[in-house]
């Protein structure tokens, strides 16, 4: 059985807690390093990271990229979103398929 | 030119072409996989964006709804309220084959804690139905964000493995069969020139014997 953790600033994060997310207020990139392993070992499979907290430890947390367990997915805060998971995504993609690829035009 | 190190024998010229043939079957399953993955991979990108797009929206409405409910109940008397999840949820790993990748598939199962007498999640001394809408909105979401964390796992994966196998399509296309390729070319032209130095000190033997 796995769990679902949530990390960021407190105030974005609380209300997660309402429907059975455990939340880890957790600020600076060194919160981040120390508290991830953490819940990689208790089990958590999905962590959802608020974004600007994620920007901070983002070379840390590309590193885990690759591995099965966990998935460790951006979310906005509250202060709005800064379409960072996009962008990563976007990265990702160019990197693997060696070319940029704008969807918006297909879709439209 | 890159000649590999073998022994210049006909029987070694054979075991190349082998090696050849099945270097360049071997090249063409690759590409094919790596063409299949590369689909795989736009259309989850674009399902991606789909639920990013949703995502977004319904978070920015949860917070929106619990800032709203924080400002009317007092920010303790939430804390309070939710102190003690009633929820836990908890999710099983399964798992699907896309081109041997091997992906996670998530199946979410939600539990009530043991006291279920009464539904609700938290008291309804101090809270108001604003609390009531902002949770709702945050559970209506939950079900996108956990397909998002699916598929944006999915697209991890199947990136990398795209970067590994174009690396070994490329391996193959442009380091392993050229190789052989002269290597066998090398050969043959080997096997000939000895062929004609031997009949060269034949002819030259048969003139001397005839002498």
């Amino acid at each position: 059985m796995y769990k679902i953790a949530v990390v960021g600033d407190k105030e974005s994060i609380f209300g997660f807690s309402a429907i059975g997310m455990d939340i880890y207020p957790a600020y600076e990139e060194d919160e981040i390093k120390s508290l991830i392993p953490k819940l990689i070992e208790e089990n958590y499979a999905i962590i959802y990271i608020t974004e600007n907290v994620s920007i901070k430890a983002e070379k840390y947390l590309e590193k885990l990229q690759k591995n099965k367990i966990p998935a460790i997915i951006t979310i906005p805060s509250n202060t709005g979103s800064l379409n960072y998971g996009e962008n990563r995504i976007k990265e990702m993609v160019q990197k693997a398929v060696g070319i940029e690829i704008n969807f918006k035009e297909s879709n439209s | 030119m890159a000649v590999l190190n073998v022994n210049l024998t006909r029987i070694e010229s054979i075991n190349m072409k082998k090696s050849l043939k099945t270097a360049q079957k071997g090249h063409k399953l690759l590409k094919d996989k790596l063409d299949e993955l590369i689909k795989k991979l736009l259309d989850l990108v674009r399902q991606n964006q789909e639920l990013r797009k949703k995502t977004d929206e319904g978070l920015q409405k949860a917070y929106q709804n619990f800032m709203l409910a924080k400002a009317v109940i007092g920010e303790e008397y939430i804390e309070e309220a939710l102190i003690i999840p009633k929820k836990s949820v908890s999710i099983d790993i399964g798992e699907t084959s896309v081109m041997s990748v091997k992906i996670p598939k998530y199946h979410f199962s939600e539990k009530l804690q043991e006291d279920t007498s009464n539904k609700a999640l938290y008291g309804f001394a101090y809270t108001t139905s604003e609390l009531d809408k902002a949770i709702e909105s945050f559970s209506e979401v939950s079900k996108f964000l956990l397909e998002l964390a699916q598929n944006e796992k999915a697209i991890e994966l199947i990136s990398a493995e795209i970067e590994k196998t174009r690396r070994r399509v490329n391996a193959i296309e442009n380091v392993t069969i050229p190789n052989y390729i002269d290597t066998i070319k090398y050969i043959g032209l080997k096997l000939s020139e000895d062929e004609r130095a031997s009949t060269s000190r034949l002819m030259k033997i048969k003139e001397m014997l005839v002498k």
